[in-house]
């Protein structure tokens, strides 16, 4: 009997195929397929171990996403009155050798108002007054002067700085041309004089001259110096304290404009000398932009990093667990001739799919979220693309980390242990 | 295959063979085994529990380590070879068969005999024919798609005897196969070793019941870690 030739060929195949290299070589679809498999047996367990990944990664998606739209309509409102500000004033290092420094004329203005783009424009100017006090003629203020700053603007500047009023009204091109003894104070000037209605036409005394108050500023754009000043017309400064020209025209432009004018104006103004103007405009934009994009993101980063550890640690624990319950298949794969690494390989590519499928799910998630909350707010969502499409992966590389323990666990584990029993 | 007639060599030669678990206390639980088991022999193994006769499956079936001795598989000394050549040699010259089945249940019944080509690299294309027709050769050609937990447990144990042969081991190795059957299936998977046998398959199924035993052409007994003839 035991000289039977040549071992039996139940499969019915080749038997010439029975000597194969002492090589184990399953393909890496393979281990791939056979890791699906795993995954794909229990699908309930799948959705939970994924469970704590979709919230990490939607957290940190939604987090990033939410905060960058939210970045994008901080700087677009903070754009709009930064953006469309352009000021002119002469160059403080004075022109060439004896030449005195260039001043602006009185129809700088007019110049300017003449460009495409401009909206409104207007100049200003702050007055030498001496040890001039400012005093409430009333005596309300404490009967102390006050030293305040005093300025003089044209009718224009109240539009080209976006002006706001409590009460009164601004002065204008009439009280200009006649230097009337009017002025406007800015808000906090008027609290310090204790000033806070006009209808009472009431004055207030630069030195000794007084002025009746027509109007409070209630809000200024971009020249906080007027809230706390008192401003009178140009025509009056220049009857009162021999105002020569003013300090700086205040241009207010279209939108997307600002950059245009700013290499317009000081043309408009000297056409002979325009290098002598220096111009304030706008910076590009971005800049901005991301000095308040960096805070917000670090908060959130930080959130979406404690959700996605937690998200890893779900994997971990499951896939453990998972190792345990499945020791006696792990036992028939050692017996049917998986190395230690093809077992070690196989669950480390169950928790990289499962930690790569809650990356995936956790992304749309966010997505949704970013979108969605935009649409609420009426918002422009902004969604960086590398988040969108790396974020899957580091669902991926989470999975990989969390299941590195487990597969080591599994490929340790001794085949005659787990075949033994049941 | 010629060479194979011409020098039918040995499937298991062991020699002298000692598996020692360190202690305290020490226990000798193979303690100079010498055995033969010549191609396409059938050969049983028995012996009470405690006797050593799992510490010698394991070791036949390259799932443990000799502490010393001489251990040949199909001429290849087994002793000398690393982690990864021993996964290799299982897998490819031994076929197991267990008391418990180990079937995968979330697989379906052509998958599970499908599995034991993947680690010995038969191409993907050739494995589903081949399970079909090993399935078919145990008489489960209707259960194919089935999951193994719908099925007897004669049915079951056919399913495994099918992935034991479907890569055409060398030796194919029974621990207690009808240790969970009922009289009759166990009589029927009796049958399908005596079919194989006849066929030239070479066989060792390890049990305590002489029922099983007597089927084999040729018995030993183990006692204590050492062979009774």
């Amino acid at each position: 009997m035991v000289t039977q030739a040549g071992p039996p060929d139940p499969a019915g195949g080749p038997s010439t195929s029975r000597r194969r290299r002492l090589r184990s070589r399953p393909a890496v679809r393979d281990l791939l397929d056979e890791a699906l498999a795993g995954v794909a047996a229990r699908p309930t367990r799948l959705i939970l171990t994924t469970l704590g990944t979709v919230l990490g990664v939607a957290a940190l998606v939604g987090t990033v996403g939410l905060g960058q739209t939210a970045a994008g309509q901080i700087t677009q409102r903070f754009d709009l009155a930064a953006a469309t500000r352009v000021v002119v004033q002469p160059d403080d290092k004075g022109g060439q050798e004896g030449e005195a420094a260039t001043q602006l004329p009185w129809d700088a203005p007019d110049r300017i108002k003449r460009l495409n783009g401009v909206e409104a424009v207007g100049t200003v100017s702050s007055l030498e007054i001496g040890d001039d006090l400012v005093e409430n003629v009333t005596g309300l203020d404490g009967g102390a002067g006050k030293a305040l700053q005093v300025m003089a603007g044209s009718s224009g500047l109240w539009d080209a700085v976006r002006a706001v009023l409590k009460t009164g009204r601004f002065f204008d091109d009439g009280h200009d041309q006649r230097a009337d003894k009017v002025v406007v104070l800015g808000k906090h000037a008027a609290e310090r004089l204790g000033i806070n209605r006009v209808d009472a036409q009431p004055a207030v005394f630069i030195g000794d001259e007084p002025y009746t108050v027509i109007g409070i500023l209630d809000s200024v754009t971009g020249r906080a110096d007027l809230n706390d000043a008192v401003i009178m017309p140009n025509g009056t400064a220049k009857q009162a304290y021999n105002l020569e020209s003013p300090d700086a025209v205040e241009i207010r432009t279209a939108v997307g404009a600002a950059q245009l004018i700013a290499e317009q104006a000081p043309i408009a103004i000297e056409p002979n000398n325009p290098s002598t103007l220096t111009v304030d405009a706008p910076p590009k934009q971005g800049a901005v932009r991301k000095g308040v994009e960096s805070d917000l993101n670090a908060l959130f980063l930080l959130l979406g990093a404690v959700a996605l550890l937690v998200g890893g640690l779900g994997i971990a624990n499951v896939t453990l667990l998972s190792v345990l319950e499945r020791i006696s298949e792990i036992g028939l794969r050692r017996a049917l001739g998986a190395a230690r690494r093809h077992i070690a390989v196989q669950f480390l590519v169950e928790s990289v799919i499962v930690g790569f499928l809650g990356g995936l799910l956790g992304t749309a998630v966010g997505v949704i979220l970013t979108v969605g909350v935009s649409w609420v707010r009426d918002w422009t969502p902004i969604l960086d693309n590398r988040l969108a499409f790396g974020s899957p992966l580091l669902g991926a590389f989470i999975g990989l980390v969390a299941g590195t323990y487990p597969a080591w666990k599994a490929s340790a584990i001794q085949p005659i242990t787990a075949l033994r029993g049941t | 295959m010629s060479t194979a007639v011409a020098l039918p060599a040995p499937v298991v030669e062991m020699i002298g063979v000692r598996r020692f678990f360190p202690g305290p206390p020490e226990v000798q639980a193979i303690n100079g085994v010498d055995l033969t088991i010549g191609q396409g022999e059938y050969l049983s193994i028995v012996g009470p529990s405690g006797s050593g006769k799992s510490t010698l499956l394991h070791l036949l079936g390259l799932l443990d380590n000799p502490t010393g001795g001489v251990y040949r598989l199909d001429g290849v000394d087994t002793m000398s070879l690393r982690e990864r050549r021993r996964a290799v040699l299982r897998g490819e010259r031994i076929g197991f068969v267990f008391q418990s089945f180990h079937l995968l249940d979330h697989r379906t019944v052509l998958e599970n005999v499908a599995l034991s080509m993947v680690y010995v690299g038969v191409p993907r294309r050739q494995r589903m024919a081949r399970a079909r027709v090993a399935l078919d050769r145990v008489g489960l050609s209707h259960r194919m798609e089935f999951a193994p937990t719908t099925l007897s447990g004669g049915e079951r144990q056919r399913v495994a005897i099918a992935r034991a042969l479907v890569a055409e081991p060398s030796l194919l190795l029974a621990d207690e196969p009808t240790g969970n059957l009922d009289t009759a299936n166990a009589e029927a998977i009796l049958q399908v070793f005596d079919e194989l046998h006849s066929e030239g398959m070479t066989l060792a199924v390890i049990t305590h019941d002489d029922n099983v035993s007597r089927r084999a052409q040729r018995q030993v007994r183990i006692v204590d870690g050492t062979l009774k003839w």
